[in-house]
């Protein structure tokens, strides 16, 4: 992991590290130092599990461990407990530990941006150029959302204020397109990076993920293999439609990894647990803000310590 | 993976039997799968909570009276209770003051914009004069979004200059309404989070200076359990006059369209259905209601056969059967209770899964001939089945235009009902037995 553990926490201290006291509090209010762990704590923790969005699924099959466990091994203290909650949530996970985006493997480096609508996507763009750009890596966005009203407008102020360089057609032309000019600008301008926006689209709509097969298709025609990662993003406030929204995009434009924005919120985005659960697809950075700079990696492990500290 | 509530609720219900009243451990496991459907559907857990609490105070000890399994009965009450708590008190927008006022406001990405521009259509379908107004200064590009919008749907848009201050440009648009005499303005503001006190404290001041007579709440339909803490905290602040719901034209079951009602405690003037600004719809809290619990059209599928059955009739029927009387002249009268619901095609299509059913697997001719056959027998015939031997089939079968076969079959498939019908009536009350008797019998879907 690229950064100290540190600022995890500390960036999230508003939003997710909120999770942790509240559930913790909620267990110590109906807990007595030393005495055996009784129904009432294990339903604070089912109910905080639940206000986490993790789902009604994997909370009862977290809660039936638990109450396994604390019958077999007798578990009489509050420390113990949530190491032993901990320990089974992180078995749950696929995702040993931070994945990052290695930019490296390739040049240019083609990342194709999907989700539903309002999710985070054209400013996570921005979040990630900023990023790459800071590292001193040429970057190229792709106004590929040639849809939505001033999206295009939206991507260009991003681009200016970040200060990278912007591949566009007009308004209503085809996305496709876009996607193809701008990787071919890449290859022909020898950048590090691109990334193309992609218009917010609701999953059940099998034409516009047609689409998006097309444009992934179109991608890989102009430069084999890429692209080389392709990020859906996850509003963090979402419930456990995610699930199926990863199901759908991994088809339709083979998702390699997420992006869990608004996290600088209340919500704590525990429906990521069962998209990884399921589809084992690593969460990469998550958002915690509307500014360029409200990006950081993901971490599983640590992100289990905050849901249980 | 949810759309079988009903078969659980009827697995739950198996051991019920001959009981007049529902009891409270059936219910109690009723409400078990009551309790994951809703929170699978992203309901609150503390309104899940509240939720089947209530629906436990109506049901436990409810009479088995009606026309319906206990699984189905139950059902009913959850949904007729969801579909109160949903709905109930709907109402149009309020636009009073002139200009009339209209504020939108909501978290990032729920679809402020996009509504602003369909309610601005659809007020003016109406009749009204719209401004659209960007508050929203803060996203990039997002006036320009707005302006986009405004074109599209021909609406005047309040341009903005120079100014950058979201409470100087609606108290400037509210000017210029009242000189252009623009009946409703329409003010897109930024998305927030809750948690964002400057933010929060911006809109109050809005709030305050121009008097909107609908504050409305936008909420995604695909919003988990954050729902209940955005809406409460926006309507503390504002008092939220109304919600809309988007993007369900999407797969989410939205629960969160409970979660908000429960918190904000007022109508959901609208939904959003696609991404045309015409798919703005109002709101139905019987179809939400059965959405969120994931169990297709069953339900009006139930209220249809209990309009249509003639309860006297059923209840007679119910008594013949207790008697083991039950006779040819019956099952007519029985098949004639059937018919008078519609093709039966076409109610195999309000059942959750039946898509799996074709059309051949309902075999309405069948129906048919059996009534053919029922119609071509003597009265005393009917009564008195045992009457019919060979030379009574023949002439049956050429009346009816069928065969000896078809005849055979049927009087098989008589002695069996009947047999059935009299193990069951036994140990069952002639009330709830009469209930089964509505039910179509199995023997009419091969
Ligand atoms: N608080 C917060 N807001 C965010 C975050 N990421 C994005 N947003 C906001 O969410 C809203 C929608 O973001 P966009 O980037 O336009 O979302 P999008 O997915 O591109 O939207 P469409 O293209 O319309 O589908 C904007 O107001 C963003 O500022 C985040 O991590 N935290
Ligand atoms: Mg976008």
């Amino acid at each position: 992991m690229t950064e100290p553990k540190k600022s995890f926490f500390d960036k999230l201290k508003r939003g997710l590290f909120m999770t942790h006291t509240e559930i913790i509090e909620k267990m110590k209010e109906s807990l007595t130092p030393d005495l055996p762990i009784d129904q009432s704590a294990i339903d604070r923790l089912e109910e905080g599990l639940l206000g986490a969005d993790v789902g009604a699924e994997l909370t009862m099959s977290l809660v039936g461990r638990l109450e396994q466990r604390v019958r077999d091994e007798r578990i009489t203290n509050m420390e113990r407990l949530t190491q032993v909650i901990r320990e089974e949530t992180r078995a749950l996970i696929p995702q040993r530990k931070a994945s990052t985006i290695e930019i490296d493997r390739a040049q240019p480096f083609v990342i194709l941006v999907v989700g539903v609508n309002g999710t985070g996507k054209t400013t996570t763009i921005a979040k990630l150029a900023a990023r790459w750009k800071n590292e001193g890596k040429s970057v190229i966005l792709g106004a590929a959302d040639t849809f939505r009203a001033a999206a295009i407008e939206q991507l260009q102020m991003w681009a200016d204020r970040v200060g990278v360089a912007l591949v566009k057609h007009k308004a209503g032309s085809d996305p496709a397109a876009v996607a193809h000019d701008a990787v071919a600008a890449a290859k022909s301008r020898n950048s590090d990076v691109v990334i193309i926006d992609t218009a917010g689209r609701l999953h059940n709509k099998s034409h516009l993920m047609q689409e998006l097969s097309k444009i992934h298709r179109v991608i890989d025609k102009e430069l084999p293999g890429a692209p080389h990662e392709t990020l859906l993003v996850i509003d963090g406030t979402t419930g456990q439609n995610g699930v199926s929204q990863a199901a759908a995009f991994l088809e339709a434009a083979k998702v390699t990894g997420m992006i869990v924005t608004k996290l600088d919120g209340t919500a704590k985005g525990g429906v990521i647990l069962s998209i990884m659960r399921q589809f084992d697809i690593p969460v990469k950075f998550v958002g915690v803000g509307e500014g360029a700079d409200d990006l950081i990696p993901f971490d599983p492990q640590d992100y289990v310590d905050t849901l249980f500290a | 993976m949810f759309d079988n509530l009903q078969d659980k609720m009827d697995r739950v219900f198996k051991t019920l039997r001959g009981e007049a009243a529902l009891n409270e451990w059936h219910i109690d496991n009723a409400l078990k799968e009551i309790r994951v459907a809703l929170l699978e559907a992203d309901v609150h857990f503390k309104v899940v909570k509240e939720f089947t609490n209530r629906v436990k105070e109506k049901a436990v000890g409810e009479e088995v009276l009606t026309a319906f399994s206990p699984a189905q009965q139950v059902t009913k009450i959850v949904r007729d209770e969801l579909q109160g708590l949903l709905g109930g008190n709907e109402v149009g927008l309020a636009l009073v003051g002139s200009p009339a006022v209209i504020m939108m406001v909501g978290l990032q990405g729920s679809g402020k914009t996009t509504t602003s521009g369909k309610l601005a259509m659809h007020v003016k379908s109406r009749g009204r004069r719209p401004l659209l107004v960007p508050c929203d200064v803060y996203r990039p590009a997002a006036i320009d979004q707005l302006r986009i919008v405004a074109n599209n749907v021909k609406v005047p848009f309040f341009e903005i200059g120079e100014n950058r201050n979201p409470i100087d440009i609606a108290q400037k648009a509210l000017a210029e309404a009242k000189t252009l005499l623009y009946d409703t303005v329409i003010l897109d503001t930024a998305g927030r989070l809750h948690i964002d006190d400057e933010l929060m404290q911006e809109l109050q001041t809005i709030k305050d200076d121009v008097r909107p007579s609908e504050i409305l709440f936008v909420a995604d339909a695909m919003t988990g359990q954050d729902a209940v803490k955005s809406a409460k905290e926006f309507d503390d602040r504002l008092g939220v006059t109304g919600i809309v719901l988007t993007k369900l034209d999407g797969d989410a079951r939205g629960g969160a369209a409970l979660s908000v009602k429960s918190v904000v405690n007022r109508p959901i003037k609208f939904v959003g259905v696609g991404e045309k600004y015409a798919d703005l719809d109002v709101f139905y809290p019987d179809r939400m209601s059965q959405r969120i619990l994931g169990m297709g059209d069953v339900l009006s599928l139930i209220e249809k056969v209990e309009t249509e059955i003639d309860q006297k009739e059923a209840a007679r029927l119910a008594e013949r059967v207790a008697k083991d009387k039950f006779t040819l002249e019956d099952l007519r009268s029985q098949l004639q209770q059937v018919k008078k619901m519609g093709p039966l095609s076409s109610l195999v299509s309000m059942i959750p899964g039946a898509g799996k059913i074709s059309e051949q697997d309902i075999d309405e001719k069948a129906i048919h001939r059996m009534q053919a056959i029922l119609d071509s027998m003597t009265k005393k015939e009917r009564e008195f089945p045992q009457l019919i031997n060979g030379s009574r089939k023949k002439r049956i079968a050429k009346g009816s235009g069928t065969s000896v076969q078809e005849i055979n079959r049927l009087l098989k498939q008589y002695l069996q009902m009947k047999k059935m019908m009299r193990t069951f009536s036994k140990g069952m009350g002639a009330r709830r037995f009469g209930k089964m008797m509505k039910g179509l019998p199995p023997e009419f879907l091969h």
